[in-house]
């Protein structure tokens, strides 16, 4: 049972981990990561390496909408900015790896900017409607800017190279994505303790009472918009060089749609609910198709319905985690720790 | 280049048409804003269950197409009622983005179930209207768009004037004015909201058996839900007037793009316009602009 955690200065207050015994485990669950890899097969290399993928790319939207309340559907979109600029620059000029991820990243945080625009004007659904319009007219560009992205065929991206090692297998990919993962985490984490993340905070509570007190409305949203879609750049970089090839239909609205329903299910606004969700929402059609594995030997047509029950599970966990817990898997997680802390006293 | 003015015309004419069914989806949508706040995203997942509820009627069950089309309005009615009590209710007074996330969740539900019932596979209605090609002067139009465009203005009329002189429609916009004042003049205001719901998804079905008739219905029929967002953001979201006149002209632009610049260029028309009437009237060409107070 633990009473509570006495700080003694500001500084204590604001860490990241606020006790030993948090970043001890911190440093089991870095431990967990570095050894995974080694305990499964390569699909489960491939599901981890997707899963964290989507944990990049959440956390960015994340940072958009769970803690600046700027609702966009375009996440998927930007990602595929950054991934049609890493695979041109990869295919076409060879530049190194990690900078064309950095290279990915900052023009999806460019075109993002372009298109957080009309927050200045519009917020709430109108703005989750102008990034529809956003998704749909980057579909039009990657599908028709043929010179550059070689329309509805796609381009072919060579595996990345890193120290001379091919990284060609989700195995070799894992020692890239996964710490590039921990790292953005990190500094997402830590950007919220910076006056930047305090001032999309305000902006999320209130915008007009924030540009009272001397936030610059612009600037902030501005940024916003630029340090989500640097997010979904480099997860949409990466999401090249795992897939190794990018076409169009693969940032689909659906996709951001997926987002938007990771962090709900996740929780908004908190870091946490951005791995949970992301993670959560990765597995759950790998457990569904297990599911179909076990029964399959009696009824014979449960693969057929796989792909409309994942569509209706989708749609019934958005709903369900929206009517029953809204605060998502972060508060189901909150709970647990309350209960152990406080054990074996009732909550 | 000669401009061919007949072509434009005839052009003109079948993108009013299906300006129409926009109109009449749009109203669904605009009744549900304005009695519930709730921006629903799945109405374009409402019609399709529309269209496939009287495709299960009509060509499962083989019953005739009027009887049919009341059943597929009566399914959806019944749709409306339940949603609106069971996931709509609950979440009223929340931030608007959940209750506009839990619409998309709903709409995800539909397809998944819309699939499973009756496969991804498109299908074709059974034939209702008549077949006669129309002329307008010189100008032919698809008989199957011409009739759905009368339809769809005569139930956009009827409702036009219950909204005004029904006892419904004036508690609906009573309600939409100002909850408080109506629940004090002794409006049931939770009536209103599911009377809204039952009734917009209702229309929304009726749109869908329309535009099921016109194109055959597919599990991502749906998409036709996108439109009619971009119609209302332009027209405004409570705007009743807005979405008629939003309907029309994002049914001309569309067509007008699909013939002059290609069938790609649909969805990019629109979004465009989309971006440009929300940089230059962010709450539409006719919605309220609310004024925000600290």
């Amino acid at each position: 049972m633990r009473i509570a955690s006495a700080k003694e200065s500001y500084a204590t207050d604001e860490a990241l981990f606020d006790s030993a015994v948090q970043r001890a485990w911190f440093a089991v669950l870095l431990l967990a990561l570095a050894l995974f890899p080694f305990t499964v097969n390569q699909y489960w290399a491939y599901l981890a390496c997707l899963a964290a993928i989507n944990v990049i790319s959440a956390t960015g939207l994340n940072i958009l909408t769970g803690y600046t309340g700027l609702v966009s559907l375009g996440q998927a979109a930007f990602m595929g900015v950054g991934a049609y600029t890493v695979a041109v620059l990869e295919a076409r000029l060879g530049t190194p790896f990690l900078l064309n991820l950095l290279l990915g990243g900052c023009m999806a945080a460019a075109v993002g900017m372009v298109f957080g625009i009309p927050s200045l004007r519009v917020k709430g659904l109108y703005l989750a409607i102008s990034t529809i319009a956003a998704s749909f007219i980057l579909h039009f560009v990657f599908a028709n800017w043929t010179s550059v992205t070689k329309g509805v065929s796609g381009i072919n991206v060579p595996p990345a190279r890193l120290f001379g090692i091919d990284l060609d297998t989700p195995f070799k990919l894992y020692w890239v994505i996964v710490p590039l993962a921990v790292l953005m985490l990190l500094g997402a984490a830590n950007l919220f303790r910076t006056r930047v993340g305090r001032a999309f905070i305000a902006v999320r509570d209130r915008d007009i009472s924030a540009e009272v007190l001397g936030i610059p409305l612009l600037r902030t949203k501005l940024t916003s918009f630029a340090l989500s879609s640097f997010y979904a750049g480099v997860a949409g970089g990466l999401w090249a060089y795992f897939f190794r090839v990018v076409t169009p239909e693969s940032f689909p609205l659906l996709m951001s749609i997926f987002f938007l329903a990771a962090i709900i299910v996740g929780g908004m606004g908190t870091i946490l609910g951005g791995i949970l969700g992301a993670v959560f929402m990765t597995l759950v059609p790998e457990l569904l198709k297990l599911g179909v594995g076990v029964v399959s030997p009696f009824w014979p047509e449960a693969a057929v319905v796989l792909s409309p029950v994942r569509t209706v599970v989708f749609g019934a966990l958005i709903v369900g985690f929206l009517v029953f817990e809204p605060q998502g898997l972060t508060e189901m997680w909150r709970r647990t720790r309350r209960f152990f802390h406080l054990w074996p006293f009732k909550t | 280049m000669e401009t061919d003015w007949l072509l434009l015309f005839e052009v003109s004419l079948a993108g009013l048409g299906t300006g129409g069914l926009y109109a009449l989806t749009a109203l669904a949508f605009v009744v549900i804003y304005k009695a519930t706040r709730v921006v629903n995203l799945a109405i374009g997942e409402i019609l399709m269950l529309g269209a496939y509820a009287f495709f299960g009627l009509a060509a499962g069950w083989a019953l005739p197409w009027w009887a049919a089309a009341l059943g597929a309005l009566a399914v959806a009615g019944l749709f409306g009622a339940v949603v609106e009590r069971t996931v709509i209710r609950p979440m009223l007074g929340e931030s608007p983005i959940s209750v506009f996330m839990v619409t998309v969740g709903l709409g995800s539900v539909l397809i998944g179930i819309v699939e499973i019932v009756w496969t991804a596979d498109p299908h074709r209605l059974p034939e209702f209207m008549p077949n006669a090609p129309v002329f307008i002067g010189e100008a032919f139009l698809a008989p199957k768009i011409a009739y759905s465009f009368l339809v769809a203005a005569v139930v956009i009329a009827v409702f036009v004037l219950l909204f005004r002189f029904w006892r419904g429609g004036v508690a609906l916009r009573a309600t939409a004015n100002d909850q408080a004042a109506a629940y004090s003049m002794g409006i049931n205001v939770p009536g209103v909201f599911s009377l809204a719901w039952v009734v917009a998804c209702m229309v929304a079905a009726g749109a869908g058996i329309l535009v099921g008739a016109i194109g055959g219905i597919s599990s991502t029929m749906g998409v036709f839900g996108l439109s009619v967002l971009v119609v209302v953001i332009v027209g405004g979201l409570d705007s009743v007037p807005g979405a008629l006149v939003g309907g029309l002209l994002i049914g001309l632009v569309e067509a007008l793009a699909g013939i002059y610049l290609g069938g790609e260029y649909k969805l990019l028309a629109t979004f465009t316009l989309l971006i440009a009437v929300l940089m230059v009237r962010p709450y539409g060409l006719f919605g309220t602009h609310e004024i925000e107070r600290l």
